[in-house]
Parts: structure tokens; C-alpha cells; sequence
């Protein structure tokens, strides 16, 4: 049923479709929404057979999913930033005990500065944690990745992230085709835990794993997620089958075919992308996207099959791994590694930044003529910076860098922050 | 006191058993087939007061419940010495997750288990006191405001000794840690007002708040069967003396957790929706002295020039919980 | 199932209880043991009753199983219940906590117990074909022919007097000891088969055993002449010696002692034929000692007894002599080297009569010409197998160079026929090795109830003056019950599951009720536990051989 919807709604539905039996919630930018929505459900009876929890803290809210979900529930909670950071250890944790656990990350900058807006930092400092990794480009997608996550999480007995961007995707309304109820439970079948907490058949989860074993449980982590690559696409394609759509899959690719320069990207900005590069094909230029949405398991094969033929290869990301540059791009490298293509890492949108179609073009040409540095910042204030490099050189003890940038460009551009 | 105690018959219910007692009367540890859901060949050093408590606790709770429950456990010695691969003690479903978030794992499985419709399945978290008192304390927090239906088993033994007997919020002040060495002008760690996490139990008007210490089995059974009679959050906080952490013989474990009540150091008691309802009264007063001399890390404050200043702090520490508890008979 | 485990995570989830693979009773430096320590009240009891063992009985309200546990050692509970000084109870460790568990009390309602039921002894299963005599049918004599008779021995005991019991009968009052108690736990070892002859005085031991064909003799004929003093005295001076006096007390014909009666002797037979002559009618009795109250050979409660009753005492004084009725005191001095020396005072008394409590002499005849026998001081003399000189016969009791005391009697007749029943199968009897004593520091006292000592009710004081009822009641059941179960169980385990359930790695096995408990040292890490918290020090911590 198409429905004009915002995309925090449009996920707490999806997830609610899904029949999780707990949900933990805890507000937190941009995220705030679909805990809500999920709640509004529950408590109007919609959404039954589901206990909603309102915990604490982040870390609360992870930890209650541990429990559930090592007890046999479907589990769901939802987080972003900050949030992400403060539940870390338990992020790795339920990945660790294999807990089938899905979780939205409504992706946001993460502070200090403190920053509400979106971009990627949140869901990459977590990227080694073992979760799988999703991203959505649409709200359709991000509604519809939260059906294949449960399927995906349970095969596997993996945790799910769904990346979302904050903002960008959650806060929009637009046009989604809900599921119907009849069509998830056809996809989804009810959870059947690989181990559950049962006085009938106890067993201790949770062991202290010394250096005799820890390699190979590490291995066999690193060997699950293999096994997504194949599981991922057989999943979409069983989704198309139900729901007539194509959504998640590990990669996607869009006018790759001929094209010489290909732009990679993670997430919504994919949209922007599109709309520049069919711009750019108007005017003769071969390019093309491939839009990444299995982030972890990262698809080496895919990415290296679907550019193979490119001398160009744009990692537009909205990450930076501060010391080295683009976290997205180190890893597309890996996986084109002996193949002769030029890879330019482009940061951009970071704290939700405003990527402007004009200066996609700018740096999208500039690639293709081969001008374009390894590492660059889009729309970059090099007056500023320089200005406070050049401070940090006279004076010792030169302030708080974002202050002075702040003063700098005097002015504050949102005094809201989540 | 929490429980009808028998005060002839030789020993009464002081001991463990007593053939002359029904069978009823005699504590859960002393039936034949105790559940030992705390099975030997875990690792806790010799006299562990740890591996003790919560072998009478965990047992009590599996008779209280039939078998029916399941133990979140916050990482600390209970969990390193229960469960290292490939071996575990462990006889129940059980789960250890992180040091910090006990609690919080309890109440995830306390939700699985109500939303499934297993009411008769009852969820237990328990850990260390600083499990508890320090790093699981805003989910332990959270747990009794949201009145979960768990209950939750503090282990004190008064420091992290997990990782080599660090200071935590429920370490007695001059006591020697790791991180509260006896040098300087204050040896020992310092004089705060401690950390009562039973009070602040209390203060969450919870349905159930106890304290207990290995010495008195009866009290302690008793006071984890009152817990499992009620739904909702419920705290017992249980005093168990670490050999190796306190510098103590391996044999005076209960001795030492015998004279912490009995000097009026650990008070003893229990508390029904935030009111005090009953306290174990001391049968025996003891000085403080007795209790601290034989733990090395009191050690500096005897020798040949004791430290009587802090002692007599001590002592005051016990008298304010002698007069704030009534924990003496006043005929005594 | 099956499928679960194989689905199970590696490494990260395990399977329940599988930690028993490891042996953690590797780690350890010294090993619990469960021990039997003596406790001092069966150390200290001169009958050798496993005084804890019988109590441990009792505490359950078996009183049958407690009955027979005593009567292995000691066949009089009835008796020993009233007439023993219970030495056993000033060992007693709970007398370090509040009082001495009230073993006497408590045994006394056993014997009553086993009175009021009938029970008997068990018959021997096997005769053993030998023939023994026992000589003299006192306390010493009957514990003897009992033990002997147990272990399949034919027992004849030759009694010179009439009825059997030595000084039993002949000495102890009836208000201390009611005949009928008496006469039923006689009567009882004699229905185990032994053969009891009264009125058959030996005169010469070698040709009785000769005549009779015994393998072997006990001797036991107590101690009766009664020792005599000079003491210058005129005729119509009515002295008399206090073992005649009690003597006669069980003939048909009491004593006539006059209104005012003075006796010689500071002992427990003074206090007996004072306050028998109390009750006899005397309106003035006093003992004169020459001591002082403390330095009295008689028991304190004794002392206090008979005073209550209106027994006068005069300290410190020696009689000079008596004439006519008068009595002539000397006072004496008490020097500091406790030595006595007379200070030339003198006073008078009027007496009907004066009897002499100065003690007994044991009457040897019937060994004369006895080859090897050795006498010393008036008693024979034992060796440690409590056979005299002459291979064969044996003695004990008050005969022997030891404590006069009917327990002593009891305990040697029991120890004689242990000796007795080796030297018939020509061997030696071996005393199993003593255990060391449960002393109170053994003990953790922190598990005993409070629990004072049931005080026995005595008979009101106008009925003590003027009869001989029985002056101390017994314990009714419930009391006695409360007393048994007073006891600390010393040295040996008593079931408390103490052990049990303190082990932090469950390493004490519990056998079941009766079996009590094993150690299991695959886990066992040695930590000691078990041995500090249990009440009664039945487990003892000892090096690991490493
Ligand atoms: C007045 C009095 C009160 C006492 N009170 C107590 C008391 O309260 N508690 C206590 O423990 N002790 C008491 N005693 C001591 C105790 O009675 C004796 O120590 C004990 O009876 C000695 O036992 P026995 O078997 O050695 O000798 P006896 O009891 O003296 O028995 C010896 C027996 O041998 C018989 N006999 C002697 N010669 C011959 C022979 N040639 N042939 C055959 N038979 C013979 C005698 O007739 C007698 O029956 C008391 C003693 C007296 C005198
Ligand atoms: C987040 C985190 N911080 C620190 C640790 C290290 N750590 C593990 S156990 C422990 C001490 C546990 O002390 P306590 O809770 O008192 O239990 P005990 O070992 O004393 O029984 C510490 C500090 C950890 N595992 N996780
Ligand atoms: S360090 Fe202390 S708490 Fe830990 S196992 Fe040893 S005795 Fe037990
Ligand atoms: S307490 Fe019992 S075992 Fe111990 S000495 Fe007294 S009677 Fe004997
Ligand atoms: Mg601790």
C-alpha cells in the first residue's frame, strides 16, 4: 500500500510487521522517531505480543536486547551517534554471542563537536564489530531492509545494523509501498533461535575463551560473514519475488556498463549521485554508480567485478578515518587491488553538510581528467582552515579548534543539537 | 529476623542441618539432592566466600522456582571461575555478557520471558559489588525504577578482585587494595561515606531489598525465597568474604563474614517496599578489632604501634549501625 | 536434542555441569580427614561409657539405642544415675559455655526408662565353654560377670552376704538409691544367665576354683571392716563404726543411735550415716572433722545436703575421748603447710553415740597362701591386665589400690573381664588406641543454642528429715530429652551437615542419615572450611604427602 510517510514512520512500520517480541528504546537524534512510532504501535495495541522498554542509556538498551534475544525474542532497538558509541561494548558483545539482534542506526556525526546531522562516522567506528552492515538509499529501502534484516540476522544468528542517514532519510516524508502484513509473514518466518536460554535445556552462554580457542572463534566469526555474501543476494531476490522490488543485495550498480569513471557510495547520497551523473550522461560523459549496501560483509568480489573496467573510481563517503582518509575507500582499494584504475576518496557531507550537485560535477570532472586529488574534501573552507593551521603554528596554545573556526566563520548554524 | 529461628535442639538452626530438626527446618543446602547449581571444578581460589554464596543463593532460588529460572551474570571472579572455556559449573541457563550490564540482560530476558508467556521462568542477574556498586550501577538503577521482574544478587567482597583486588565503592575505608596502597599519611583507602547500595535500593521503593552474609544459611535461603515471592525488582546484597583479596585464611571465610555482622559492620537485614521489616540481631558482640586483625589488609593498623584512631572509627562505624538498626536485643 | 548440541557456538556456549573434569582437589596442600575425637566426658568417666555416644541416641528420642550404647559399657544406668559423682560433668566443655550437660540426669532417666520398659540384655550368640568366678557380688563383681557373660562366658559369682550389691546395698542409703532400682538391674544381669550364689562366702580362692573348675577368677569383695581409731573410751560408751551402722540399716532390725549422735570423719560415709541417723530420729547430729569444710573428703553437694538437713559440723577438731556420754574435742590449728597441730583447747559434747566413719579395710583372708598374690597397704596389688601376682585371678573394685567409687568399681569389672576374656583365649587384650581429647578449642561454640541446665527437683526438706524417700526426682522425658540434646556432641560428628554445606566446591559427600559424610578429594582444594565451622571438631586439617 503506497503511503506518503516519513521515514522514521515507514521503518517503525516495517519493523513492526516484522512481529519483534521486544523493542528497547531510548531517544537519541535522529533516531528519536522510530522508538516512538514502534511505541505508538505497541501502545494502541497494533503491535501486539511485544514488550517495549524504556531503558536508561544506549547501553541499557543493548544489553536488554542481549537478554531477550539470548532468551529466544525477536529483538529490535534502534540508535545513532553518540548513542552508537556509548552502547559499544555491547555491540560487540551481542555479535560475539551471535544474538540475531536488529538494530537501526540513523547515522549521525559524532562530537565533540557535539553535531546532530547526518553522515557515516557513527556506523564506520563500528565496522569491525561484527555486526552485519546495511545501508538504505531510499526510506522504500530502509523500510524494506529491516524485513530482510530479521531474515538475514536469524539465518545467520548474526546481529543486523540497518544504516539509514539521519535527517536525510528518517525526517523525510515521501511516497513508501507498505508491505501488507500477509506479505512479511509469507517472506519471514517466526525466529528459531540457534540457542536459547531454556531451564529445559540449560546450557552457559558466555564463556571466558582463552588463547587455545580465541583465534578460531574469531575465525569462525569472520567465516559467518562470508557466508551473508551469498546469503544477501538470495535474500533480495526472495523479497523481489514476494514484495516485486529490488532492494538490499550487496551491491547495486546504475549506467556501470560503459562507464569509465564510476562513483562509489554508501547510502542516500546515492540519490544526489544519480541525479548528477544522469546530468553528466546528458552531456556525454561516461560515468556511472555503484551504490554499496552491504557495508559488512564488505562484497570485495562484487565491487571488483562491478569496476573492474573503470579507470576512474570515485569513494564519495561521508566518513573520514581521521590519520589515513576515507574508511570506504581503503577497503574499495582492497578489493581492486592489482587493478589498474586510478581511486580518488572523496569526503564529503560530513555533520550534515549540504552536498550540492554542483560540486559533485566539479570533482566528478575533475576525476575523469585525472585532476583530482587521492583525498579530497568536498567544498572544503580553506580560508578557514588554513587561518586556524597558521594560528596553531604562531601560538602554542591556540583555543579549541571548533571555537575558533566557529568565531571564524561567524556563524552558528544550527543551535540545536540532539 | 527472616525467619522463625529454633533455638534448642543443640544447635537449632545455626547449623546448616541438624538431624533433630524436620526436614523442613534444616536449610536447602542440606538435602542430599541440592541442586549444586554452582558444580565443583570451577577455579575460585580456596575458601572463596563467592563461589560459597552464590552456590546457597542460586540453589535457593532453583528451589524456590522448581528449577525454573535462568542467570544473567556480570563478568567478575564468579564468571571467570565458573566458566572458562571449555568447561563450566554452571547446572541453570545462564548468560554472561559484560561486566556492566547485568541488570539489563536480566531484564531483556525477563521481557522475552513475558512476552512468550513464561511467567513460571524467573530471571536472576547477579555480580560482584563493583559490578554492582560501580560500573553495572546505572543499569541496576534502571532495572529497579522500571521495577523489572528480577532479582538481582550482589556478591560483595568489597573490591574488584577479578583483576588483582582494585578499590571499589563498597571497599571499607583503610582497607588496603591494588589502588589504596597503606603508605602515607592515610593508609588505606580513604574515608568516604560509602556507597550503601542496599539503602539505595531501599530508595527506589523496590518490593524487596535484604542484605546477608554466608555465615547464616538460614537467613539467606529464607530471605531468597521472600525475594522469589514477589514480582518486580528485588535486591539482595550478600557479604562474602575473599581470602585471597582480604589477606584472610582460607579457612575463616564464614568466621570473618560471621563477625562482620556480629560487630555490627555489616548490618543484616531486610526491606519491603522501601521499609525496613526485619534485622538479624547480633547474638554475640563482638569489637571491631576481632574482626579486622585477622585480615592482612588491615594489616597497618595493628603492629607495634596500632592505629587505635582508626579503629575507634570503626567501632564508631558500628555502633551508628548497632543504633540506626537495632540490631542489638535491648535486654543485651 | 542432539541437534542443539551440535548447533551449539564453539567455545562461546557450553554444555552444563562440565566442569567436573577438572580435578581441583590437585591444588591441595593439606586434606580434611574426619576423625573421632574422645570427648572429655567419656575420657574422664571411670566406667569407660561412651557417654556422647549414648547422649547422641538419646537426642533423637531413642532412649532404647541410647539404653544399649550405655549398657555396653556400664550394665547399672539406674544406679550410676544416682549414686555417681559424675566426674564426667566437671569435664564437660559446655560447662565453658553456660553449664555441664546434665549427663547424669539424663542417665538415671535412662536406666529408670529401661526399668519401666523391661529391657533386657541380649543373650550371648556363642557359649565360649569357659568357666569363670566372680568373688563378691558388688557393683565390681556384677559389672564383671555381666561383660564376662556377654562374651559367651559361663559366669558363677560367690556372694558371702544375702542379697547381692556390696556396698550398694550395705552402704548407700535408700534415699539416695531406691532398693527396687537396685535389685532390677541386678536382677537383670543375673537373667542373662549368670549364676549369682549368695550366702557363699569364699574362705580359701584356690580351693574354690579348684572345686568349681573355673578357668579363671574375678575377686571383688570391696573393702568392709570399718578402720578403727584409738580413742579412749569408758565403758557404756556407745561407739559404733558407720559400715556396721549402714550395715544394719537393710536388716530387720534398725540401729539405735539415741537422740544425739556424733559422728568421726569428714568423708561421703560420714555424711550418709549423719543423715541417716537424721532420719532415724536423732535429734542432734553432728560430725566432727578435723579439717576444714574445704579440705572434706566428701562430696560439696553432700556436705550441703546434710546441712540442709540439719546436719551440725564442728571443723577443726579431734575427738580426745568419751566417757559417759561426753565426748572430749580437742580444737586443732590449721598450720599453713596445711599441717595440723593441736592447740590444747578442749571442749565437751554429749552423745548417745559415736560412730566412726574413718573408712575400711579390705578383709584378705581368702588369700592366704596364694602364691605370687601381693598385698601393699591392705589391697591387692594388679598389674595393668588387673591380674594379681596368681596367673588366673584377677581383682578390682575397692580391693584394688584406686578411687573407691562405685564407677570405678563398674569400670574395673569391665576392663577385668576384657582382660579375662584374652587371657582365656591365651592372648592379651589390646586397648584400641585413644584418640586424642575433643578439648574446647576444638570445638566452634558459635552453633550451640543457649541453652542452661535442667536442674532435677529434689524432695522438700521436712520429707528428707524424717524419711527415706529418694531425695533427688528424676527428669521427666521432656527434660531429659532438653538435656540430652544439650550436648556438644564433642569431638564427634553428630550430623549438624556443617561440612556439608560450607564447602565451597562441594566436595563433602553426604552418605545419608546415619552414614554421615565422605570427602570427595578429586575437588577437595583444602581450604579448611569444613574443619573451622564444625561445632564439635570431628574433622581435622592434615598435610597433603607431596
Ligand atoms: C556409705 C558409703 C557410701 C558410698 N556412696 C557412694 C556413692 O554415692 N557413689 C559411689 O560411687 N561410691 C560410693 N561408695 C563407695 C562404693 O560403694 C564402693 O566403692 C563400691 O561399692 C566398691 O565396689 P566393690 O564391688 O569393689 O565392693 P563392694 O561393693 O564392697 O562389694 C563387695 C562384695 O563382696 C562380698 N564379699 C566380700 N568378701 C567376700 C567373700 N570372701 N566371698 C564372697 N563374697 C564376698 C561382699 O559381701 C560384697 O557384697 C560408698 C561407700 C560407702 C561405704
Ligand atoms: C568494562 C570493563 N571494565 C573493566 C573490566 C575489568 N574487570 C573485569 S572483572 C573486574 C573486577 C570485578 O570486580 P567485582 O565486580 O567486585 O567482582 P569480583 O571479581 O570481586 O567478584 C574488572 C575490573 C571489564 N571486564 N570490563
Ligand atoms: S579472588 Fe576472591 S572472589 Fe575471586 S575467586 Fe578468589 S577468593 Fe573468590
Ligand atoms: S558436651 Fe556432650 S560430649 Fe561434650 S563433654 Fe559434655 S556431655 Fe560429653
Ligand atoms: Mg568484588
Amino acid at each position: 500500500m503506497l503511503k506518503q510517510t516519513e521515514g522514521s514512520h515507514a521503518v517503525a512500520e516495517a519493523v513492526a510487521l516484522c512481529r519483534p517480541e521486544v523493542i528497547c528504546a531510548y531517544p537519541i537524534s535522529p533516531q528519536t522517531h522510530i522508538v516512538e512510532g514502534l511505541g505508538e504501535l505497541v501502545k494502541s495495541g497494533e503491535l501486539q505480543n511485544c514488550e517495549y522498554t524504556n531503558v536508561e542509556s544506549e547501553f541499557a538498551a543493548m544489553s536488554v536486547a542481549i537478554g531477550s534475544s539470548a532468551a529466544g525474542a525477536r529483538t529490535y532497538t534502534a540508535t545513532a551517534s553518540q548513542g552508537l558509541l556509548f552502547m559499544a561494548e555491547a555491540v560487540y558483545n551481542a555479535s560475539g554471542l551471535g544474538l540475531p539482534i536488529v538494530m537501526t542506526v540513523a547515522n549521525r556525526a559524532i562530537g565533540a563537536p557535539i553535531n546532530i546531522w547526518n553522515d557515516h562516522t557513527d556506523t564506520m567506528s563500528q565496522r569491525d564489530c561484527g555486526w552485519i552492515q546495511i545501508f538504505a538509499e531510499t526510506n522504500q529501502e530502509a523500510a524494506d531492509l529491516h524485513i530482510q534484516a530479521f531474515k538475514l540476522a536469524e539465518e545467520l544468528s548474526l546481529p543486523v545494523m540497518v544504516c539509514m542517514d539521519g535527517f536525510i532519510l528518517t525526517h523525510a516524508y515521501e511516497q513508501v509501498d507498505m508491505p501488507s502484513q500477509e506479505q512479511v509473514d509469507a517472506f519471514l518466518p517466526p525466529y528459531s533461535p540457534r540457542q536459547s536460554l531454556d531451564p529445559a535445556a540449560p546450557v552457559s552462554i558466555g564463556a571466558m575463551v582463552g588463547p587455545e580457542a580465541f583465534s578460531e572463534v574469531r575465525y569462525l566469526a569472520h567465516a559467518k560473514q562470508m557466508q551473508a555474501l551469498d546469503l544477501i543476494p538470495k535474500i533480495s531476490a526472495e523479497f523481489k519475488e514476494i514484495f516485486g522490488r529490488d532492494s538490499g543485495g550487496l551491491v547495486r550498480s546504475y549506467l556501470c556498463d560503459d562507464a569509465e569513471t564510476i562513483v562509489v557510495a554508501l547510502g542516500s547520497v546515492i540519490g544526489t549521485i544519480k541525479d548528477t551523473v544522469d546530468e553528466m550522461r546528458a552531456e556525454g560523459h561516461k560515468i556511472g554508480v555503484l551504490g554499496i549496501h552491504s557495508f559488512r560483509p564488505f562484497p570485495a568480489e562484487a565491487i571488483r567485478k562491478a569496476l573492474s573496467k573503470a579507470k576512474h573510481v570515485v569513494v564519495l563517503e561521508k566518513s573520514i578515518a581521521i590519520g589515513v582518509g576515507g574508511v570506504v575507500a581503503s577497503n574499495v582499494r582492497l578489493a581492486l587491488d592489482g587493478i589498474d584504475s586510478r581511486i580518488y576518496c572523496v569526503v564529503a557531507g560530513l555533520g550534515g553538510r549540504n552536498i550540492l550537485r554542483t560540486s559533485l560535477h566539479r570533482v566528478f570532472r575533475q576525476a575523469e581528467a585525472g585532476e583530482l586529488e587521492a583525498l579530497h574534501f568536498l567544498d572544503l573552507d580553506w580560508d578557514v582552515v588554513n587561518r586556524e593551521l597558521e594560528r596553531e603554528r604562531t601560538q602554542r596554545r591556540s583555543g579549541p579548534i571548533a571555537e575558533n573556526i566557529l568565531r571564524d566563520v561567524s556563524a552558528v548554524r544550527s543551535s540545536s543539537v540532539g | 529476623m527472616s525467619y522463625e529461628p529454633i533455638k534448642f535442639y543443640q544447635t537449632g538452626t545455626f547449623t546448616i542441618g541438624n538431624r533433630l530438626l524436620a526436614p523442613e527446618q534444616r536449610t536447602g543446602q542440606a538435602d542430599m539432592g541440592r541442586t549444586n547449581s554452582l558444580n565443583s571444578g570451577h577455579r575460585a581460589c580456596q575458601g572463596c566466600g563467592e563461589a560459597l554464596g552464590a552456590r546457597y543463593a542460586i540453589d535457593a532460588v532453583m528451589r524456590a522456582t522448581g528449577n525454573q529460572m535462568i542467570a544473567c551474570n556480570a563478568t567478575g571472579c564468579l564468571e571467570v571461575f565458573s566458566t572458562p572455556y571449555p568447561e563450566t559449573s554452571w547446572q541453570i541457563p545462564w548468560i554472561h555478557s559484560l561486566f556492566g550490564n547485568a541488570a539489563a540482560v536480566a531484564t531483556g530476558v525477563a521481557a522475552a520471558m513475558k512476552v512468550k508467556g513464561k511467567k513460571d521462568v524467573r530471571v536472576i542477574a547477579q555480580g560482584g559489588d563493583g559490578g554492582t556498586t560501580d560500573i553495572g550501577f546505572g543499569c541496576l538503577s534502571g532495572m529497579f525504577e522500571r521495577n523489572d521482574d528480577v532479582l538481582y544478587i550482589c556478591y560483595d567482597n568489597q573490591a574488584y578482585m577479578n583483576t588483582g583486588v582494585q578499590r571499589s565503592s563498597a571497599t571499607p575505608p583503610a582497607a588496603r587494595t591494588a589502588t589504596t596502597m597503606p603508605v602515607g599519611p592515610e593508609p588505606g583507602n580513604a574515608w568516604g561515606q560509602g556507597k550503601n547500595v542496599p539503602q539505595i535500593a531501599m530508595a527506589h521503593g523496590i518490593p524487596y531489598v535484604a542484605t546477608a552474609t554466608v555465615a547464616d544459611l538460614h537467613d539467606l535461603e529464607a530471605k531468597v525465597k521472600r525475594a522469589m515471592e514477589f514480582r518486580g525488582a528485588r535486591y539482595i546484597h550478600i557479604f562474602v568474604p575473599c581470602p585471597l583479596g582480604w589477606g584472610a585464611a582460607s579457612h575463616d571465610t564464614i568466621r570473618l563474614a560471621r563477625l562482620a555482622k556480629e560487630t555490627g559492620l555489616f548490618p543484616v537485614y531486610s526491606a519491603e517496599y522501601g521499609e525496613v521489616v526485619s534485622v538479624s540481631k547480633i547474638r554475640q558482640k563482638q569489637p571491631v578489632e576481632d574482626y579486622l586483625r585477622p585480615q592482612r589488609r588491615f594489616a597497618h593498623l595493628f603492629g607495634k604501634n596500632p592505629n587505635v584512631e582508626v579503629i575507634a572509627r570503626f567501632q564508631e562505624m558500628a555502633d551508628r549501625n548497632i543504633r540506626k538498626f537495632g540490631l542489638l536485643d535491648d535486654n543485651k | 536434542m542432539e541437534n542443539k548440541q551440535i548447533d551449539k557456538p564453539f567455545a562461546i556456549t557450553l554444555d552444563v555441569g562440565s566442569s567436573l573434569a577438572n580435578k581441583t582437589g590437585s591444588w591441595r596442600t593439606f586434606r580434611p580427614v574426619y576423625l573421632q575425637r574422645i570427648p572429655p566426658c567419656n575420657n574422664q568417666c571411670p566406667a569407660g561409657e561412651n557417654i556422647q555416644g549414648w547422649l547422641f541416641h538419646a537426642e533423637s528420642g531413642n532412649y532404647r539405642e541410647a539404653w544399649k550404647t550405655l549398657t555396653a559399657d556400664n550394665p547399672m544406668p539406674g544406679v550410676m544415675g544416682r549414686v555417681c559423682y559424675h566426674t564426667c560433668e566437671s569435664a564437660c566443655n559446655r560447662g565453658q559455655l553456660d553449664s555441664a550437660v546434665g549427663i547424669n540426669s539424663v542417665e538415671r532417666f535412662l536406666g529408670d526408662e529401661a526399668l519401666k520398659q523391661n529391657w533386657q540384655f541380649d543373650k550371648p550368640v556363642k557359649e565360649s565353654g569357659k568357666k569363670v568366678l566372680v568373688v563378691g557380688a558388688g557393683p565390681s563383681g556384677l559389672s564383671a560377670a555381666y561383660h564376662l557373660r556377654r562374651m559367651g562366658h559361663q559366669v558363677t559369682i560367690q556372694e558371702a552376704g544375702p542379697v547381692a550389691g556390696g556396698m550398694m546395698r550395705f552402704g548407700i542409703p535408700k534415699y539416695r538409691l531406691p532398693r527396687e532400682v537396685l535389685d532390677g538391674e541386678i536382677q537383670r544381669i543375673v537373667n542373662l544367665g549368670v549364676d549369682l550364689k549368695l550366702n557363699s562366702k569364699v574362705k580359701d580362692i584356690q580351693e574354690t576354683m579348684k572345686a568349681g573348675g573355673y578357668d579363671a577368677v574375678f575377686l571383688a569383695v570391696g573393702a568392709h571392716i570399718g578402720k578403727r581409731t584409738d580413742i579412749p573410751a569408758c565403758e557404756g560408751s556407745r561407739i559404733l563404726d558407720a559400715a556396721a551402722v549402714l550395715r544394719s540399716m537393710e536388716g530387720e532390725d534398725k540401729p539405735m543411735l539415741g537422740r544425739r549422735v556424733a559422728i568421726y570423719g569428714g568423708g561421703n560415709t560420714a555424711m550418709d550415716v549423719a543423715r541417716t541417723a537424721k532420719r532415724l530420729g536423732a535429734e542432734e547430729v553432728v560430725v566432727i572433722y578435723r579439717r576444714t569444710r574445704d579440705k572434706m573428703p566428701a562430696h560439696d553437694f553432700e556436705v550441703e545436703e546434710a546441712l540442709q538437713e540439719g546436719v551440725l559440723m564442728k571443723w577443726l577438731s579431734t575427738i580426745k575421748g568419751m566417757e559417759s556420754g561426753v565426748i572430749t574435742v580437742e580444737k586443732v590449728a590449721l598450720e599453713e603447710d596445711g599441717a595440723l597441730s593441736p592447740t590444747g583447747e578442749f571442749e565437751t559434747l554429749e552423745a548417745d553415740s559415736l560412730i566412726l566413719a574413718l573408712g575400711q579395710d579390705v578383709e584378705l583372708s581368702l588369700l592366704e597362701n596364694v602364691p605370687g598374690m601381693e598385698i601393699k597397704n591392705g589391697v591387692v596389688h594388679v598389674n595393668q591386665h588387673m591380674m594379681t601376682g596368681a596367673p588366673g585371678i584377677f581383682a578390682g573394685g575397692d580391693m584394688v589400690p584406686s578411687d573407691r567409687t562405685v564407677t570405678v568399681a563398674i569400670g574395673h569389672g569391665k576392663k577385668a573381664a576384657r582382660h579375662i576374656d584374652a587371657w582365656l583365649n591365651g592372648g592379651e587384650y589390646v586397648k584400641p588406641a585413644k584418640h586424642e581429647v575433643a578439648t574446647f578449642d576444638k570445638l566452634n561454640t558459635w552453633y550451640y543454642t543457649d541453652a542452661p541446665k535442667t536442674v532435677r527437683p529434689m524432695l522438700d526438706i521436712i520429707r528428707r528429715q524424717s524419711t527415706f524417700e529418694e531425695v533427688q526426682g528424676g527428669l521427666d522425658e521432656n527434660n531429659a530429652l532438653f538435656e540430652a540434646r544439650r550436648c556438644l556432641s564433642c569431638g564427634n560428628c553428630f550430623e549438624c551437615d556443617n561440612c556439608y554445606g560450607v564447602c565451597p566446591d562441594n566436595a563433602v559427600i553426604k552418605l545419608g542419615p546415619g552414614k554421615k559424610f565422605e570427602f570427595n578429594y578429586d575437588y577437595c582444594k583444602g581450604c579448611g572450611i569444613c574443619v573451622e565451622e564444625c561445632p564439635c571438631g570431628a574433622i581435622k586439617m592434615v598435610p597433603e604427602q607431596i
